[in-house]
Order: C-alpha cells, then sequence, then structure tokens
C-alpha cells in the first residue's frame, strides 16, 4: 500500500512539471500583457514600458523566465500578484477555504440525491420516475451555469425573498476568520443567527455548483445499476429468497459504487470549473473568481502559481479516490 | 511572515469590532470590484480610489462635491506666485490621524507628512519608493509629476512650497487626485521599526471620514466614522462595501434591500430602476467622450473633408438611442458639456447621407473599404462597442464605403489601435481625472501624444491646436483658458481627427432612504455626505 502510494506521488512530479509549463505557455499565448492592461486608455511610452517590463523581469527570454518561475518554486516562492502585490500563496489560502466549502456542500448534495435518484430509476426502469429524473438529469448537465444561477437568485431571493442574494453571511455579523470555513467560523463565534445565515448564503450557490455534478452522478448510478443487476451474482441473491431490499442494498449497489466513485472523483475537476462561474454571480470569495479576475488582467504569477496549486489538488483528491476503491472492492486492493 | 502580520493585523480588528454591537447606521455600498489595495498612490483603477483615497485618505485640495471646482482640503490656503513657479500652501491644523491597535498618532498632521506622500513618488532613493517589491506609480508618471516638481521644501510645520519647472494651469487638480492622498509619516516610521512596511497598502491610516476597520478579500470592507474628522462628521457610523462584480446580481441586492447604493448598472435596467417605489436613481451627465478616430496619417483619411464628409454619414443620434439606450447626449466636441471651456457655438456635423456622399465624391475618393475596430470591452463611455461598428457599417453602406469590423482582445487592442500607419479607424473613449479639459485635450489629441504609446489614435497633429493648449496649460487666468479652449475646439472642429459620437450618462441606483449622496462628475463614489432615514 505504502509503495503503491509513493509510486503514486512519483508520478505527480512530471505531471506537476508538466503543469508549470502548460500554465506558464497558456497565460503568455494569450494577447494582451499586464503592464498595457494596466495603463488602459491612456497607453504607455515604450521607455516606460521596457522600464517596467525589465523591472518585472519580463525583458529577459520566455525560457529564462521559465527556468526562473521554477527556480523560485523549488524555493516554495510562488510569486507576487502584479495587481495586489501580494504573495500568491497567502492570497491562494485566504480565499481557498470559500471554494472548498462551496464544492463540498455541492458534492453532498450532488451525491445525497444523485445516488438514490440513478437507484431508483435503474429499479423502476421505463417508469415515469425514470424517465422525469433522466430528462431532468440531461438538462441539468447542459444547464448554462451563469444563467441557470441568475434565475434562481431572481426568484428565490427577488421574487419570493426567502434567500439571501449573494455573499457568504449576513454583514451584520462580523468574527474573525479561524477556519475560513463560514460554517464552522460562524458556530465558533457564538453569535446568534450566525450559522443559520451562513447556512441560508450556500443554498444557491451550491445548489447552482451542484447542478452538473448531480445529473453525472445520477445518470451514471442508474446505468451502473443497470449492469450489476443483470449480473449472476445478483440474480443468485434472488434466487436464494433474500429480500429485495438486501439484494439491492448490499449485493447490487456495492459493485455498483465503484464506477460511481470514480465519477464522484472525477467531479472534483468539474466542481472547479463550474466554481469560476458560480462564485462570480455570487460574489463568491473563492479562487474561482481569483483566477477569473487574474486571467483577464493578465496577472502571469496568480495565473501560473494558481493553476499550479489546483492542479495539485486536484491530483491530490483522485489519488485519494484511487485509494478508497480498495476499501470499496478487495479485488483491486493495491499491494 | 508577511502573511502572519497581515492576518494578525485583520483578526485583531475584527475582534476589536465585535466587542461592540454594530452601530445603528450601517450603510452598505455594492461595490463592482475589488480594491488593488489600499494605498492609492501605485494603482490606477476608480475602485481602488473609492476605498481607500475616497474613503480613508483627504488630499491638500479636493474636488467640492458634485463639482470638478477645487477647494481646500487639508491645505487651507495656497498662495501662487507671478510666474506661476511656487505654490506655497498653508497646512490645516489640529488634523488627527486615524489610530489602529498598531498605531497611535502621537501628533496631528503636518508638512512632514505632504513631503512624505510626494517623495516617496518622485525620489527612487527614498526607502518607501519600493517599499513592496515591483511596486510603480503609474499616475505620477503618467501626469508627468515627476518632470513638473523641481523641487518641494519645508517651509515650518505648517507650511510647504512647491516648485514647479514651466507653470501649470491644472497642478491643483493634479493634487486634488486620489494618488497624491495625504500619508502620515508616522505610521511608515512606526512600520519600519515594525519591521511590516507592506501593512502601509494592508492596514490604511489616514485622515478622511472613514477609518479602515478591516478588509476580506473579494468580499467585505468596512469602515467606521472617524468622530475626529476635521470637516462634518459623517452621519453613518459604519460604512460597509459588500463586493459585488456583476451588475443583475447588484441590483437583485439593491432591491432586496442588502446594499443601500450600487454603481454602474446595465443601461437595459434603468427603466426597471425607475419603476421600483423602492428605488431612486440620480443620473448626470458623464465626464467623458466616446469616439472613433481616423489615422489621419493614412490616406485618404489624412484629408479633412473625407473625414468630415464620413462623419456626416454617421446617425449619432440612431446610436445613442440603440447602443446607449437613449442614457447619452451626442458629442460635438472632444470634451463633454459639463466640462468647463465647452465651446457650444460649435456647430454639430449634420447627418445629412445625401451630402456626405457628394463630398466624398467631390473629394475623388471612390469604393472606399475602410476597417472599423469596436473594443471587446464595454466602458463607462461606450456600452457595446461592436453594435456601434455595425451602425457605423450600415451609414456608411448608404454612401457606398464598405466596412470590415475589427476587434482584438483588450489589451492588445489598446496596443495595435497606437501602431503607426494602422489601417482603419478605432472605436474608443475617455473619462476624465480631474475635470480640466487639458485632461481631454492634451492627453487624446496632442501631437506631443501622436507617438507610439501615446493615446494619440487619429494620430491627428496640428500645431496651432498643440500650441493653443500648450499655452492655455501655462496660463493661470482661468478667463483666458476658457478662451483658448473654446479656439481649440474650433480647430478641432475645422480638421475632424475624429467622429466625436457621444457623452454617456452616469447612473447611480439607491434606496429610496438613502439622503445626501452627491454624484461626483468624476465618477467617484463618497460617502461622508449620506444619511439613511428611517
Amino acid at each position: 500500500m505504502l509503495r503503491f502510494i509513493l509510486a503514486k506521488l512519483l508520478y505527480l512530479i512530471p505531471t506537476m512539471l508538466g503543469i508549470t509549463l502548460v500554465a506558464f505557455g497558456f497565460i503568455r499565448l494569450l494577447p494582451g500583457d499586464p503592464v498595457l492592461l494596466m495603463a488602459g486608455e491612456r497607453g504607455v511610452s515604450p521607455e516606460r514600458y521596457a522600464q517596467i517590463a525589465a523591472q518585472l523581469g519580463y525583458d529577459k527570454p520566455i525560457w529564462q523566465q521559465y527556468l526562473n518561475y521554477l527556480g523560485n518554486l523549488l524555493q516554495g516562492d510562488l510569486g507576487n500578484s502584479l495587481v495586489t502585490k501580494k504573495p500568491v500563496l497567502a492570497e491562494f489560502l485566504a480565499l481557498f477555504p470559500a471554494t472548498v466549502e462551496l464544492a463540498l456542500v455541492a458534492i453532498v448534495i450532488a451525491t445525497v440525491i444523485g445516488v438514490p435518484v440513478g437507484v431508483i430509476a435503474a429499479i423502476k426502469r421505463g417508469s415515469w420516475f425514470d424517465q422525469i429524473s433522466m430528462t431532468g438529469a440531461l438538462i441539468g448537465f447542459s444547464m448554462p451555469i451563469f444563467w441557470w444561477g441568475l434565475l434562481l437568485i431572481i426568484f428565490f431571493s427577488g421574487v419570493l425573498g426567502w434567500t439571501p442574494v449573494s455573499g457568504r453571511i449576513s454583514l451584520m455579523y462580523f468574527f474573525p476568520p479561524v477556519t475560513g470555513f463560514m460554517l464552522i467560523d460562524s458556530l465558533l463565534s457564538g453569535q446568534d443567527g450566525a450559522f443559520a445565515s451562513a447556512l441560508s448564503h450556500l443554498i444557491l450557490p451550491s445548489v447552482v455548483l451542484a447542478t452538473i455534478p448531480l445529473a453525472v452522478i445520477a445518470r451514471q448510478t442508474r446505468s451502473a445499476m443497470l449492469e450489476v443487476m443483470g449480473e449472476d451474482y445478483v440474480r443468485t441473491a434472488r434466487a436464494k429468497g433474500l429480500p429485495t431490499r438486501r439484494v439491492i442494498g448490499v449485493h447490487a449497489l456495492r459493485n455498483a459504487m465503484i464506477p460511481v466513485i470514480t465519477t464522484i472523483g472525477l467531479q472534483i475537476g468539474v466542481l472547479m470549473a463550474g466554481a469560476i462561474l458560480t462564485e462570480t454571480i455570487f460574489s463568491w470569495p473563492g479562487i474561482g473568481k481569483w483566477m477569473i479576475d487574474s486571467i483577464s488582467r493578465r496577472d502571469y504569477p496568480v495565473v501560473q502559481s494558481g493553476l499550479l496549486l489546483i492542479a495539485a489538488i486536484v491530483m491530490i483528491v483522485n489519488l485519494i479516490v484511487d485509494l478508497t476503491y480498495g476499501l470499496i472492492n478487495p479485488r483491486i486492493r493495491h499491494k | 511572515m508577511s502573511i502572519l502580520s497581515t492576518r494578525f493585523l485583520a483578526a485583531s480588528a475584527l475582534v476589536l469590532m465585535a466587542a461592540t454591537p454594530l452601530s445603528a447606521k450601517t450603510f452598505v455600498y455594492c461595490s463592482e470590484g475589488s480594491p488593488e489595495g489600499f494605498d492609492p498612490a501605485p494603482y490606477t483603477a476608480g475602485t481602488t480610489f473609492d476605498a481607500s483615497g475616497h474613503a480613508v485618505y483627504n488630499r491638500l485640495v479636493q474636488f467640492k462635491p458634485g463639482t470638478t471646482e477645487i477647494e481646500p482640503a487639508l491645505a487651507e490656503s495656497w498662495d501662487v506666485s507671478e510666474d506661476g513657479l511656487t505654490y506655497t500652501f498653508h497646512l490645516r491644523q489640529g488634523v488627527k490621524f486615524h489610530s489602529n491597535d498598531k498605531f497611535t498618532p502621537t501628533r496631528d498632521f503636518n508638512a512632514d507628512d505632504v513631503i512624505f506622500t510626494f517623495m516617496r513618488q518622485a525620489s527612487a532613493e527614498n526607502p518607501w519608493h519600493e517599499y513592496i517589491p515591483g511596486i510603480t506609480y503609474e499616475y505620477y508618471s503618467s501626469m508627468e509629476m515627476d518632470k513638473l516638481i523641481k523641487s518641494i521644501e519645508k517651509v515650518d510645520d505648517h507650511t510647504v512650497k512647491f516648485t514647479l519647472n514651466q507653470p501649470e494651469a491644472p497642478f491643483l487638480a493634479n493634487v486634488a487626485m486620489p494618488f497624491v492622498s495625504i500619508l502620515s509619516k508616522e505610521y511608515a516610521d512606526t512600520l519600519e521599526a515594525a519591521g511590516t512596511r507592506e501593512d502601509l497598502n494592508n492596514a490604511p491610516i489616514g485622515t478622511g471620514p472613514f477609518k479602515f476597520v478591516a478588509y476580506q478579500k473579494d468580499a467585505v470592507i468596512r469602515y467606521q466614522k472617524n468622530a475626529d474628522y476635521w470637516g462634518e462628521a459623517p452621519k453613518i457610523d459604519d460604512l460597509v462595501f459588500a463586493i459585488t462584480p456583476d451588475a443583475s446580481v447588484r441590483l437583485q441586492k439593491l432591491k432586496a434591500g442588502e446594499c443601500h447604493l450600487m454603481p454602474y448598472p446595465s443601461p437595459a435596467d434603468i427603466a426597471d430602476i425607475k419603476a421600483d417605489p423602492n428605488l431612486q436613481l440620480l443620473e448626470q451627465a458623464g465626464l467623458n467622450v466616446g469616439y472613433l478616430a481616423y489615422n489621419t496619417t493614412v490616406a485618404p483619411f489624412d484629408k479633412p473633408e473625407v473625414r468630415k464628409a464620413l462623419n456626416m454619414a454617421i446617425d449619432k443620434k440612431a446610436i445613442v438611442d440603440a447602443v446607449y439606450q437613449g442614457s447619452a447626449v451626442v458629442a460635438k466636441n472632444p470634451i463633454p458639456p459639463t466640462m468647463w471651456g465647452y465651446n457650444d457655438s460649435i456647430e454639430e456635423d449634420k447627418y445629412d447621407p445625401e451630402a456626405a456622399k457628394a463630398a466624398l465624391e467631390a473629394a475623388g475618393v471612390k469604393d472606399l473599404t475602410m476597417e472599423v475596430w469596436a473594443m471587446p470591452v464595454q466602458r463607462p463611455y461606450m456600452p457595446n462597442a461592436r453594435r456601434t461598428a455595425e451602425l457605423i457599417q450600415n451609414d456608411f453602406s448608404k454612401i457606398g464605403v464598405k466596412v470590415d469590423i475589427v476587434s482584438y482582445e483588450w489589451g492588445e487592442y489598446l496596443k495595435k489601435s497606437m501602431e503607426e500607419g494602422r489601417k482603419g479607424a478605432v472605436i474608443l473613449g475617455w473619462t476624465g481625472d480631474n475635470g480640466d479639459p487639458d485632461n481631454f485635450l492634451s492627453v487624446l489629441l496632442s501631437c506631443a501624444a501622436a507617438t507610439p504609446g501615446g493615446a494619440n489614435r487619429a494620430y491627428w497633429c496640428n500645431q496651432e491646436f498643440s500650441d493653443i493648449i500648450a499655452k492655455a496649460k501655462t496660463t493661470s487666468d482661468h478667463a483666458e483658458r476658457v478662451k483658448l479652449y473654446e479656439q481649440a475646439q474650433v480647430i478641432f472642429k475645422q480638421d475632424e481627427p475624429w467622429a466625436t459620437l457621444a457623452h454617456s450618462t452616469q447612473y447611480v441606483p439607491m434606496r429610496k432612504e438613502v439622503t445626501g449622496f452627491v454624484q461626483s462628475p468624476l465618477g467617484d463614489y463618497t460617502f461622508e455626505t449620506v444619511d439613511l432615514t428611517e
């Protein structure tokens, strides 16, 4: 097991190196550059431009800039934002908990609803429930997030007034961030109603973010269940006269969960992509909105190091998913 | 280290605040973006200035609320020498700086603070010049303060003398701008001693109407009323910026009562806002211009008669109606009508496609194909450049001119539109920094700006025009300056290097209970005068 983990971690090194190259190259391939964007309509004289570029080290050949970047990375220096001048790592750490909180709640919603819907749809294959839920899943999967988020805000916050429009907690609550997770911090603050306020602020954004993963999980669960239900061991279990609940819950579901868990693990990447739009709509101070702002300002250090951090986290989550297979399916337990 | 100290500072400030219950009057502003930092000097975004320069700081002089006139602020009065080369500022006494948990001022504001504020930007040798690696002072350099200011001397604790290299009429307007907000020298010394210099940018100390309390990145900025304010103290107790980047979401928050006031509504929502009984809408002609700049160095656009003919073919009224949804006025001059020096006797280009066609033929132009550049972003002076370009394309097709619409990514657009020999006419615009006509005419139309990296995208160099605005810049007599700018606009109109399109209206939607908000022609959002009625 330990060897397996070490081998996987070793694989991460070339992958990470590849990501530095892609992230570094990607933002520089985009036309436009940070100095010009900062100067705006006013323009910047060629002398001044050269001066600033030299100060930022952008006058050097591109390979040298890349090597400098790698060198700094190895020393743990992820660089400073060109816009705020603050260390990229500090900004990431300040914003990351907000994204994790949102993503966790979203994946819980997606799983808790998606798996049972998939199971029921599979058992009652062809029924109205199956047809409606699977059509719903198809719509959910193709939902334009931005439009969907705005629609929910207008209906639930505007027309009904049930949920707050945006933000993480009502502005009347004001306490120091301890963990960065608003649900936990609001409990720790001991202020009346703070937790309820944080929870109510999470509902709409997490539902929006959960929409696509929910659709994928429901469909994946359904097809995995259908496949498993046709297997011999399920027929045997039925033939033994086991109650249906036990056949489905233990024999079928447990085996069907293997591909479903892979799917849930892969949704982490989808969640990160979804977070960019969701955070922008709901003014959610997380890393998705941070990346978007930085890309549009060509804030090179933030984009290249931010992408690297996000990629590292996605890979580690995937590794953890890999390891959990073993817990569910002893056949692929790693030696 | 820096992360820890910043965190500690923010956390301890929060603890302090949490101990006191939120006061009765909290005003929430749904701001459009995050500030880049809280030191106004190194940054250029209006969003940053609203959060730092206007809330926390003061300048030597300031713009009278709602106008671009200069009035005393931290300088009570000033004398200008006969030759216009020295400005002696007499500083206000008894002005207190804010305090926070790391700093309590031991003295009032004085001349040392003024000198610190300017010298750290002016001199590369100043120990605070690059107190954060990579920091630069873009406004100080683009307003050419470095070339303008010869020396700054402390005459006594309450008198500072600025000596200029040449007379400069807009000087007072320049020092009213946020980039020269007065910082505390004593605070800088304290941070220096503590080894936390970057807190000058994280935990600002100023003399302004509001004290900075805490900033949670990309989410909320909190301020508290400065009870010791030298001017009239704010009527609200707490000021909160709730950062809300999307315009539709801002409006939803305003409607739901989650904030009291918002900037930059989408033009499409104006009718909806007007119809809402819980909201009120302020509007004001913006200090801006949207234009189409021909390249006057490339044939056939080097001929004024060709440019005039094309301008006659543009139905500007239709652009105002369709693109700005009526919230703009048709532009006939390069400066907006609310600016002093505006020449109202200039005649508007008449929309007359027939005459335009004839004029084009008379100029010997046939089968003209041209590019019209449309920028990819929405700006306060231009809500939709693409749509504008399409309308111009349609207008020009009526006089037999074929238009190809071209667009680039924004940074690339700014760069390519300034390349010499650029083909095609460029849609762009400008929003004033300080209300002085020089801030439009010199920056956008002088010969000096018709160089790579300048902002004269028509590459129009009319020596007579440039001489007149240069003279106006160094003349201190206001009436004389007005005359010179009026004259400059006549020359502009004779040559028509641009098709001036529109001056857009700026809207400020707010809740019914908000009173006392004064809309700034410069697009600033300041809250020292606001109040809430029950």
